[in-house]
């Protein structure tokens, strides 16, 4: 693991559109496959970095396909840690509510369901503004040896 | 690209939608354009064969958290059958099987719509 945890890092940068939500699983699968994560913890993480980039792609740049999404992945003290990075509007994940599915059915209320599902499937889900105003999420799993 | 496929057939009163491939916020709105299509029919009895479904994210999700309570207060509902063990899981941690029914066979399913239909 200290091998991988000096040379990991892997960059994709595509436009904000649902069309690469594919595209985005695959870079996130096969950096993922590199760790040696277990399938489970692979789909898991595939699902969590989806619920992240279609949270932008919706939220951050409203559905306009000209926005970019910046994905890096790296390896740190056996952190498998995912950074996305958008220049769209900013978010603040607080004023999202925990979804509960017998108050969404009751008022027909739908959304938060992707962040809640990030928090479920990763060891860490962090929010930041960095100083050129970016919005930047980092999902980290930890790599048990 | 997302390989996403949806299929419509019915059985007596029952529509079934078979869904194969990636259902994500790319390939989501095929769906609803099947629901939409059941809605303007009035067929409100809905079993989804989840057979080929290889993933499922939370706008996939979304999408029959939009449509059940339609199809239950016209006397229908929208059932899950023959779900992978991934993709039940993720149903699973946001709590679907409290309000949703599921079935390992469509048949079981199908069998419970015309049950009803009956007594």
């Amino acid at each position: 693991m200290n091998q991988l945890n000096k040379k990991f890092e892997k960059v994709l940068i595509v436009k904000s559109t649902t069309e690469n939500l594919s595209k985005v699983r695959e870079f996130t699968r096969k950096a993922a496959e590199e760790c040696k994560f277990s399938e489970d913890t692979i789909e898991k993480i595939v699902l969590a970095v989806d619920e992240a980039c279609t949270n932008i792609i919706k939220h951050a740049y409203n559905y306009s396909p000209d926005g970019i999404i910046n994905l890096s992945i790296n390896v740190h003290d056996d952190k498998f840690i995912i950074t996305i990075i958008d220049n769209g509007n900013h978010f603040n994940p607080e004023l999202v509510p925990e979804p509960n599915i017998q108050e969404y059915y009751k008022q027909k209320k739908i959304g938060g369901l992707g962040m809640y599902l990030m928090k479920k499937l990763m060891d860490e889900v962090k929010y930041s503004t960095l100083a050129d105003n970016r919005n930047q999420v980092i999902l980290v799993k930890y790599i048990e040896n | 690209m997302a390989d996403f496929n949806v299929n419509l057939r019915r059985f007596e009163s029952v529509s079934i939608i078979d869904v194969k491939g990636y259902l994500d916020a790319h390939t989501a709105p095929e769906l609803e354009n099947v629901f939409n299509k059941l809605l303007e029919e009035r067929n409100f009895r809905v079993v989804v064969n989840f057979n080929e479904l290889n993933y499922i994210s939370s706008a996939g999700l979304g999408v029959f958290m939009a449509y059940i309570e339609t199809m239950r207060q016209n006397n229908g509902d929208i059932k899950f059958s023959n779900l992978k063990e991934n993709v039940y899981n993720i149903f699973d941690l946001l709590g679907f099987p409290l309000l949703y029914e599921f079935y390992k066979d469509e048949k079981e399913a199908i069998n419970k719509f015309i049950e009803q239909e009956k007594s």
